[in-house]
């Protein structure tokens, strides 16, 4: 065991560290529209430097980094407070997913505009009807010579509004088994028959939205995977969305953490004196910071576990869940800080939108109960419950 | 950057739970609850031929010389096993002899501790005071003899020598024998660790040659084994309940199959994997960052000091009715893993120093 950087690995990390302090753009502009074009910026600068995709392999235009240099690479954004990058979805996603499943050809088409955010992408999975149960979907595909054309509605689609391509997972054989009858797609977002309406959510803002598709056209070369395959080919993309974000995740609780202590310390609770020093808030901030320690910790874990196997340890599966019961602890306990400013929607460190925004983290990218029953079914081995 | 064990390590690991598994099974373990000493000569002697006593114990006097991280790694399996045995008492007090004792007094003790010729144990809680040191009742002569009550001590009556800890973070050696000590067993919830009641009265005492800060990081690495125990108790628990929820059927269904059950068990993985990720942390901190060390072991007992309880606790509950009995065994893992969350510094007092070490 040893929880210290490799010297190679140190040189990686000071080399970026040194090119992020160098190029950070610093804070986005207000606005969606300008926020966007900064962040479109902010991935073309990382792309030309070999930055944007990390992880990737050297001949698709990635850096070809090792695994412990992706978790480096993924805390050190974070940790630099780097503006988040366009097309988040295809990078963490969608390229991988290609990468795995894709023919050479659509190698050679797709992934080198998602490294320049020339092409964004977003993910067509959910839908009002198929939410955890995901392989329930309804939206359906059928085969028009050597086009498919698709007729559904799906939700939760971030992006969907500067999004040149879908992820979309469609059924294209409704007489097979639900997990069957799948297949995963790549459809052109630029077409009427694919109309965008966003959703406002309860922090009062539009991250997602809701997609129509009447009759949309995608031609056979953009199935992924094979006609029959999208289950398969649509956990691949969830492994990487859960594997990845967890590097990020941890490091953006403890920057959270450091946040509320500065809070904390220049607010007074109700006895008068600083919170910091009220026991109870001492408490729970201390065992935020635990549990954080625990995020960072299994992170690595897992990470190792990979290098060692070649498959995820126990501890992978645990982490977005964790997470998710940590940054709504640490959101509660800012507003229990905050005392009667708790019922004001401005606050210091943006309180108050975190609080409310951090109720979607158990929901969003598998729910809690999903999470658990991967947990009790696929590592303890409990009976499935179907 | 690797979060895995080394050869050796792995090694230690195996060897210890295969030789616990088929030394400790649970009928002995439960015979051995209900015998006022403990354990045998032969059982000791056992782990004495494997070096446990002196694992810590560098090897000019007698000992293996290895480190934290691999005492974490035995009291982890100790734990799974749950073995009564005095090594965790023994090994309490070699670290305090090598934190702080001078070379005479290692010569004296701890070489013939590491031999296994000698047991040690730690006298820290006085009778009318909680656990902070500074709260101390014991009286010291003139003359260098000592006066005091120390209550829930383990393994006293076996041991051949007691470091019994002082105000100021100062520590004596006393020998067993000695005038003025008498000791009574105490009744203990945890009847697989044996605790006792000592009483000190003008007893003949040795000081430890150092004092105070030198003993910081042979406390945080006791509350650090601790910790791994509960790993290796709420491991154990943990088991029991996911057998027993793919076994017993109500409803005409196994009730593992219930997310009533099964999300309890998923609860219990959660809580005993990141137990675990902190133990490992405290350990390899321990020997090879020790600024980082006493934060990262009380940050570990903490955690695994509620954790290791609330598994236990869990876990009987997935039993149901049959988790109550006295025949099962599950609750003496539960009364362990209760016990352990209150030795030496409770999850409160845990946090309240990881709260001043972090400067919060």
């Amino acid at each position: 065991m040893d929880l210290t950087l490799s010297p190679a690995e140190q040189a990686f990390r000071d080399e970026l560290r040194g090119w992020l302090e160098a190029n950070n753009p610093g804070r986005e502009p207000a606005g969606d529209e300008a926020a966007f074009e900064f962040r479109r910026d902010w991935q073309r600068k990382l792309n030309d430097a070999g930055w944007a995709g990390v992880s990737w392999p050297k001949e698709y235009g990635g850096r070809g980094a090792t695994l412990v240099e992706q978790a480096i690479f993924n805390e050190e954004v974070v940790r630099a407070r780097t503006p988040s990058v366009a097309n988040v979805l295809a990078l963490a996603m969608g390229g991988p997913t290609v990468i795995a499943h894709g023919t050479e050809e659509q190698r050679k088409r797709f992934l080198p505009p998602i490294l320049s955010a020339d092409e964004i992408w977003c993910q067509g999975f959910s839908e009002p009807g198929a939410g955890s149960d995901l392989a329930s979907l309804k939206t359906r595909a059928v085969r028009d010579g050597d086009d498919w054309v698709v007729t559904g509605q799906k939700v939760w689609t971030t992006f969907a509004h500067h999004a040149k391509w879908c992820m979309l997972v469609a059924r294209t054989d409704p007489q097979a088994p639900k997990h069957k009858g799948l297949t995963y797609f790549l459809m052109d977002m630029e077409q009427d028959a694919v109309q965008v309406r966003p959703l406002r959510q309860i922090t009062g803002e539009s991250e997602f939205n809701e997609l129509f598709i009447e009759e949309a056209r995608i031609p056979s070369e953009n199935i992924v995977g094979g006609e029959g395959e999208g289950w398969a080919v649509a956990i691949t993309t969830l492994m990487h969305e859960r594997a990845t974000l967890a590097f990020g995740l941890q490091v953006s609780v403890q920057i959270a953490l450091r946040e509320l202590l500065e809070t904390a310390r220049e607010t007074r609770g109700f006895n008068g004196g600083v919170a910091t020093e009220d026991p109870v808030i001492r408490q729970r901030l201390t065992q935020l910071m635990i549990e954080s320690e625990v995020l960072r910790l299994n992170a690595y874990r897992g990470l190792s576990a990979i290098m060692r196997t070649g498959v995820p340890g126990p501890e992978g599966s645990l982490g977005k869940w964790h997470w998710s019961e940590v940054n709504q602890s640490l959101t509660e306990l800012a507003m229990d800080i905050a005392g009667p400013r708790a019922m004001l929607s401005e606050s210091d460190h943006n309180w108050s939108y975190r609080f409310l925004r951090a109720r979607a983290n158990s929901i969003e990218g598998g729910t809690t109960e999903i999470l658990k029953n991967i947990v009790a079914e696929r590592v303890l081995g409990l009976p499935r419950m179907r | 950057m690797n979060f895995g064990f080394t050869d050796d390590q792995q090694a230690i690991k195996r060897t210890a739970r295969e030789f616990l598994e088929a030394r400790y099974p649970l009928a002995t373990v439960r015979a051995l609850a209900e015998d006022g000493r403990g354990f045998t000569d032969g059982q000791w002697a056992e782990l004495v031929e494997l070096g446990w006593p002196g694992v810590i114990v560098p090897e000019e006097l007698d000992g293996l010389g290895l480190g934290a991280l691999e005492l974490v790694v035995i009291a982890e399996e100790m734990g799974y096993a749950l073995a009564p045995s005095p090594w965790f008492s023994t090994t309490c007090a070699a670290l305090l002899l090598v934190a702080a004792g001078s070379s005479e007094q290692q010569g004296q003790w701890l070489a013939p501790l590491a031999r296994g010729e000698l047991r040690g144990t730690l006298a820290v809680w006085d009778e009318h005071s909680g656990w902070a040191p500074d709260h101390s009742e014991v009286e010291l002569s003139p003359e260098g003899t000592l006066s005091c009550v120390k209550i829930a001590v383990p393994d006293a009556a076996s041991a051949d020598f007691l470091i019994v800890s002082g105000a100021d973070g100062r520590h004596w050696v006393v020998e067993r024998s000695a005038d003025g000590v008498s000791i009574e067993p105490e009744e203990a919830i945890d009847p697989t660790r044996k605790l006792f009641r000592v009483a000190l009265s003008g007893a003949p005492a040795e000081p430890l040659q150092l004092a105070g800060e030198a003993l910081t990081g042979a406390y945080a690495t006791i509350v650090t084994l601790l910790a791994a125990e509960n790993v290796g108790v709420g491991q154990r628990a943990m088991e029991m309940a996911v057998g027993y929820a793919k076994d017993r059927a109500q409803f005409d269904r196994p009730i593992g199959a219930y997310q009533a059950i099964s999300h309890r068990c998923a609860q219990m993985l959660l809580e005993v994997e990141g137990s675990r990720s902190l133990c490992y942390w405290a350990g390899w901190a321990l020997a090879h960052e020790p600024e980082t060390g006493p934060r990262a072991a009380s940050m570990a007992k903490a955690y695994a000091g509620d954790a290791g309880f609330r598994v236990a606790a869990s876990a009987l509950q997935v039993h149901g009715g049959i988790g109550f009995t006295y025949e099962h065994d599950l609750h003496f893992f539960l009364k362990r893993a209760h016990a352990n969350a209150h030795a030496f510094g409770d999850s409160r007092w845990h946090r309240d120093r990881v709260a001043e070490l972090a400067g919060v």
